[in-house]
């Protein structure tokens, strides 16, 4: 199609008559979207049907499920685990696993506590030398990797009983330290809600945000002769975005309203995003994750992605552990033990992020967090606690699973593997 | 980085060489791959190279490409005696390689695969920016990709094959080398890379063709270039050679090094020996 045939038609420079053709307006998005799926480009479709569903079965089966006291609950449950699961994400994306990340959160908990008490370092300090001590365990990970080609299930298997060791060895023979109580994290993390007002003037402006940037785009596509959402199409995004923001915070200021930690939660989500999808840090994890001859073939520094994602993925367990830590007032033995590291990796598979790397999304860290926490905190309001609960966990574990492998199979019958 | 490479006469054929090779030798422990080789890409032309499965190749090629230096040999670009000593080394130079596997990441789409490793922007990805010129350059060669939005494991060989190649121009090169480029392609799509190579031509970039396929050597090259067992056996112009010609270099039938009108074809039955075809 030649330039002089696209400008007589009229139309923009990347439009060819073509059934693969960008998508034009709503409809075309629409059209896109259901074709995307039928070749097994599920995204978080799944997970949203999912959630729906859970959340439907739990208030038929009890009342109190959706109420707004409920709902805060499961807010404050979701931050910790969240948090490290958007690490785990990262870590998938490069088709690698991270089976430490509870050890690492219960080591950087132990610090913390033996550092607020014993030591009586100040509360910054601590949480500095918390992630710190993250980071390097993140990077001797990676230098495991780099240098000796291990595997990462076999590094990091061996990291989780290591750091499990060193856990316990920092807490010492009572086995649990009790964080001060009126340290601030403890405040942070159970107490701390933001006003109603403030809430609602931050949806309003994480929206406007949001148009502003989608419309900017949308505008320089256009003046550079590409194909541009409609501007009604902008509006009707925005639009749903606000009503689903604003439903949310509506809910959460029934109650005590939107919590501190769930906030900082969303917003690693969104930086993260953001990275992974806008920067070239990003690209090239998504690169040596599709192809790591590909991806240093083209000059990316493999070694350097490597890195970066097992500090990260590190440091969001620390950081976990740390929120976990506060939330219970005290690290113990059991602080990032149990299901802590499996529910962390079974949210970002359940979210939607790929076992076998190259795909997904810093999101699928809070729809699979949400969907975990919802299933237990429904059951313990049927009064179903962990053996039923462990066994629904690892079902929709399996589900997940499942749907990724189908999906797959079916991008692979539609080449697009 | 300038795409409109404007048609130059004066890099068309019959100007100096861009790339010369003389002498060039490589071995792998006992084996000798190449022995003593002379090799010229000129600007403008599509020079195939062809020979026998072990003939060398690969080897030269990977010479070029800045995989493994030779062992003896002098390579001259643009003048300049050079040693290409890492790929990056023969990125700068301006030698473009698009091997046999594409290296394409089938996850990404095919903007971000044609800018792998290279994206445009500071903080944050300019993808409005490297949209616009992805569609500029394949419209350039007049590629028929039906979006630049779809994961390249959507596409199909052919098209993979133009976005590979199209990569390969984003550096801006004067030498594209094409690793079998229509192996595993149906009768369309090798009509689709054979019209993609002669769009390099018309850009006056070199391109070095290696290809098993003596039908597209002829359909698309000026001239081509046989090794036989690591060495040249025959350096003919397309034009002034038969298709037997050049199967007879192949295989050894004539033994003319460096003829560029082959006059003799003795036929020798001891050269054939120990040939595998």
């Amino acid at each position: 199609m030649s330039k002089t045939q696209v400008a007589a038609s009229g139309s923009v420079s990347d439009l060819q008559p073509d059934a693969f053709g960008p998508p034009r307006g709503i409809g075309g998005s629409l059209r896109a979207f259901f074709s995307r799926i039928r070749s097994g480009d599920l995204g978080s479709l799944p997970v949203i049907i999912g959630l729906v569903i859970i959340w439907t079965v739990f208030q038929v089966l009890s009342p109190n499920f959706l109420s707004a006291n409920n709902l805060v609950n499961l807010a404050l449950q979701c931050a910790a685990g969240g948090i490290i699961a958007i690490g785990v994400v990262l870590v998938l994306l490069l088709g690698q696993i991270d089976l430490s990340v509870g050890s690492i959160s219960g080591l950087s908990a132990a610090i913390l506590a033996i550092g607020l008490t014993k030591l009586g370092w100040s509360l910054p300090v601590a949480i500095l030398i918390a992630l710190a001590a993250g980071a390097v365990v993140g990077l001797f990970y990676a230098f495991l990797f780099v240098r000796f080609g291990i595997p990462s299930f076999i590094i990091t298997l061996a990291g989780l009983l290591g750091f499990l060791g060193l856990q316990l060895a920092v807490l010492g023979p009572t086995g649990s330290v009790n964080i001060p109580p009126d340290s601030p994290i403890i405040a942070f993390t159970q107490l701390w809600f933001l006003p109603p007002v403030t809430s609602y003037v931050l949806a309003a402006l994480v929206v406007a945000a949001y148009l502003f940037v989608h419309l900017r785009a949308a505008r320089r596509r256009a003046l550079a002769g590409l194909s541009s959402a409609s501007l009604g199409e902008s509006v009707l995004r925005a639009a749903a975005l606000l009503v689903l923001l604003v439903a949310v915070v509506y809910a959460l200021n029934n109650d005590r309203g939107v919590p501190a930690s769930f906030l900082l939660f969303i917003a690693l989500v969104v930086v993260m995003n953001y990275a992974l999808t806008r920067t070239k840090w990003g690209r090239s994890v998504f690169a040596v994750g599709g192809s790591v001859d590909a991806a240093r073939r083209s000059g990316i520094r493999v070694t350097r992605v490597y890195v970066t994602v097992f500090v990260l993925c590190s440091l969001f367990a620390a950081l976990g552990g740390l929120l976990a830590a506060g939330r219970v007032t005290t690290a113990s033995t059991s602080t990032g033990a149990g299901d802590v590291p499996l529910n962390a990796i079974a949210a970002a598979v359940i979210g939607g992020t790929s076992l076998f790397g190259g795909r997904g999304s810093a999101y699928s860290a809070l729809l699979g967090i949400v969907v975990l926490q919802s299933i237990s905190s429904g059951l313990t309001l049927l009064s179903l606690d962990s053996p039923v609960r462990y066994m629904i966990t690892g079902a929709v574990l399996l589900l997940a699973v499942i749907i990724d492998s189908l999906s797959r199979r079916s991008r692979a019958s539609h080449g697009r593997a | 980085m300038t795409l409109a490479t404007e048609l130059d006469p004066a890099r068309r054929v019959g100007a100096e060489p861009v790339l010369t090779m003389r002498g060039i030798s490589k071995g792998f422990g006992a084996v000798q791959a190449l022995t003593d080789v002379d090799f010229d890409v000129y600007p403008g032309e599509v020079v195939a190279l062809v020979g026998d499965n072990g003939a060398g190749k690969s080897t030269l090629i990977k010479i070029l490409a800045g995989v493994h230096p030779q062992d003896a040999g002098q390579i001259t670009f643009d003048d300049r005696i050079v040693s290409i000593t890492s790929p990056a080394a023969s990125r700068e130079l301006g030698i473009a390689t698009v091997f046999q596997d594409l290296a394409l990441c089938d996850n990404l789409d095919v903007v971000s695969n044609l800018f792998l490793g290279r994206e445009i922007g500071s903080a944050a990805l300019d993808e409005v920016e490297m949209e616009s010129r992805a569609w500029d350059l394949l419209r350039q060669l007049s590629a028929k990709i039906p979006s630049v939005r779809i994961p390249v494991a959507s596409l199909s060989g052919g098209q993979r094959q133009t976005v590979a190649i199209a990569r390969s121009l984003i550096g801006d090169p004067t030498v594209v080398i094409l690793d079998e480029p229509t192996a595993a392609l149906g009768v369309v799509q090798t009509a689709e890379v054979l019209n993609l190579v002669e769009r390099l031509r018309e850009r006056g970039l070199g391109v070095l063709l290696i290809s098993h396929n003596l039908a597209d050597v002829q359909a698309v090259a000026d001239r081509v270039v046989v090794l036989r067992l690591g060495r040249n056996n025959g350096n003919f112009n397309m034009s002034d050679v038969s298709y037997e010609d050049i199967i007879a270099a192949i295989t050894g039938a004539t033994d003319s090094a460096g003829l560029l009108h082959p006059t003799a074809s003795t036929f020798d039955a001891a050269d054939t020996e120990g040939d595998t075809e």
